[in-house]
């Protein structure tokens, strides 16, 4: 069985005659390792897609597995628990908290793991290493440029060793420069073998991705 | 990082919220520590005042006849008909529930003697129970030993007597060892003398005429006490002197009830600005608090946060309410007491208890805003900014 499988996902809001259909009946499979991208037009269906893949979103039908974990036969708090421990996330608006640093940012997702304070501080300094922030992680995220404070969510995303990393639109808000940076960081994220589900609009970033899923108007178009 | 340090960084970051909320806790805090605080100063007054007044309760032989004097004119006698009370047996009331609330018992031994073709009223008394009794006695001599005795005023202006003077009782001598300052009581008209003295004059030994009690118990009424004693003395009839106490106390109970009153309302005040700031606050905070639960916050862990906010918080608020209150009680209890000198100590019970009912109200208050947040969606959470 595949590490992550969807099966016929059909996500609907609203009622009676104002149903609206986000997605309509998507089953797809991603092995472990691999590096996906989400492409389709705005209003397509992939953010919807991502947020139900981030356990966030429960589909109107479907199912959604991963590591053989039906993930919506959980209850809310067990999904919690399951963001925390399979799944990283990335988001275009970096979100970060601006009154902590650097540090305190990426060790976030750690505030509820049990561990001492020091080992919490290693894993956040082994995060903001694999990103190339050591030096900054004193910093608050006022304080450094869109570039690191993408660094920042990425070194958070990771800082718990998360299978899984979901990222939305990643390079939306950087240049061309700071882009390819952020891409090919998550590639050596991927390279080391956490699979990557990564929403774009962009081609370029596209590349890195070895499979696209197409969305189009809430369906799979493309799958390859 | 834990719970605990993001909920003091946000505190931090969000000061004009926290001093609001402080502000509310404090003046609700402040509020009630005054209002407990003055309310024991002026009880703690009163009881001092009340001991000023003396005996409060007065122990008699029961009788089935009326007394026949009114304001000091006495229009027949029945009170030496009556069968006295056994010395002894006012030991009993040292057994009593709140015998620790009795300052002093008094027992007098009365009768009629002849003096100079004068008829007097000879009282023997506890000189010691007398002070206490009597506060407001002052004697022109000295208080009597064995074989002394000293006049009231009246009877000292009367049959010509003063301090010095010699006089003679049923064939025993007696020297007049002080006159008794005006009182403007019957005390006046009285030859007072040692119990015992005063028994073996009048040939009572071992009986008393009657006993007057100081007793104080401010949470228990006086009634009570009057029961307890009369309990203790069957065959005695034991009697407040209600008008006394009865009409201080009722007062006092009355500005207590008003006092509540008020706590009450200042509490629910200050409970009412928690809750509207903190629901701003979780408002404010949809976007952390999305990014909390994505990241794998349990509702749990997103309510912990909170509470732990309005905890340190409203046990800031607490300790603050408590000095401001006591500071405001220094000020206040001087418009409120006739008394100068009354302490407001530090009350570490008072104390303790401010700031566990602040911490209460805070966290009563915030539930239902850490409910909201806790049920808030993390996808609506995030897709709404």
């Amino acid at each position: 069985m595949s590490f992550i499988v969807a099966e016929n996902l059909v996500k609907q809001y609203g009622n009676g005659d104002a149903t609206v259909s986000a997605i309509s009946d998507i089953s797809f499979q991603i092995e472990s390792g691999e590096f996906i991208g989400i492409m389709g037009e705005s209003g397509a269906g992939k953010s919807t897609l991502l947020s139900i893949m981030g356990a966030m979103n429960a589909p109107t039908s479907g199912n959604f597995m991963v590591d053989e974990i039906d993930v919506y036969s959980l209850r809310q708090e067990q999904r919690a628990d399951f963001r925390r421990e399979f799944l990283g996330f990335v988001f275009q608006s970096f979100h970060l908290l601006s009154y902590l640093t650097v540090a305190e940012n990426v060790m976030l997702p750690l505030t509820t793991v049990k561990a001492s304070r020091k080992q919490k501080r290693a894993m956040a300094e082994e995060a903001l290493n694999n990103v190339g922030l050591n030096d900054k992680a004193n910093r608050l995220p006022s304080r450094i440029s869109g570039g690191e404070k993408e660094r920042v969510a990425i070194a958070r995303a990771i800082v718990n060793e998360p299978p899984v990393l979901l990222a939305d639109e990643p390079t939306g808000n950087l240049d061309n420069k700071t882009k390819h940076k952020i891409m090919e960081l998550l590639q050596k994220l991927n390279t080391r073998g956490v699979t990557i589900v990564m929403v774009t609009h962009s081609l370029q970033c596209a590349k890195y991705a070895q499979r696209i899923l197409y969305v189009s108007d809430g369906l799979l178009v493309e799958n390859g | 990082m834990t719970l605990k340090e993001i909920a003091l960084k946000n505190l931090i970051r969000r000061k004009g919220k926290v001093a609001f909320i402080l502000a509310g806790l404090v003046i609700g805090v402040c509020t009630v520590v005054t209002i407990i605080s003055l309310m024991e100063a002026m009880t703690s007054d009163i009881n001092k005042k009340l001991e000023k007044y003396g005996a409060n309760i007065l122990i008699v032989p029961k009788s089935e006849k009326l007394t026949l004097t009114y304001g000091g004119i006495s229009l027949g006698g029945v009170a030496f008909e009556m069968e006295e009370i056994r010395e002894k047996d006012l030991v009993r009331i040292k057994s009593i529930k709140n015998a620790a609330n009795i300052a002093a018992v008094g027992p007098l031994a009365l009768g009629v003697i002849n003096v100079d073709k004068h008829k007097v009223l000879l009282a023997g008394a506890d000189f010691k129970a007398i002070k206490i009794l009597k506060p407001w006695w002052k004697v022109k001599g000295n208080l009597p030993i064995e074989n002394e005795v000293i006049l009231g005023d009246e009877t000292a202006r009367i049959i010509n007597l003063r301090t010095g003077s010699f006089i003679e009782i049923n064939g025993q001598k007696l020297r007049v060892s002080g006159v008794l300052q005006p009182t403007g009581s019957q005390d006046d008209q009285l030859i007072f003398s040692r119990l015992e003295t005063a028994q073996s004059l009048l040939g009572k030994e071992g009986r008393i005429s009657m006993a007057e009690v100081a007793a104080l118990c401010t949470a228990c009424p006086i009634t009570e006490m009057v029961k307890q004693i009369s309990d203790a003395l069957p065959s005695a009839k034991v009697m407040a002197i209600q008008q006394v106490v009865k009409s201080r106390m009722e007062t006092l109970s009355q500005f207590k009830k008003l006092s509540y009153g008020v706590s009450a309302i200042v509490i629910l005040v200050g409970s009412l600005v928690v809750l509207v700031t903190m629901m701003g606050s979780v408002r404010e905070r949809t976007k952390e608090i999305g990014i909390f639960r994505a990241i794998g916050f349990r509702k749990s862990h997103v309510v912990r946060i909170i509470f732990i906010e309005t905890a340190i918080v409203s046990g800031f608020a607490g300790i603050m309410g408590y000095l401001l209150g006591l500071a405001a009680t220094k000020i206040a209890v001087r418009f409120f007491t006739e008394s100068q000198s009354v302490s407001i100590p530090i009350n570490f019970e008072l104390a303790g208890w401010a700031i566990v009912m602040a911490v209460l109200v805070g966290l009563v208050s915030s539930a239902y805003p850490a409910l909201i947040a806790a049920r808030l969606d993390p996808n609506e959470a995030l897709r709404a900014l």
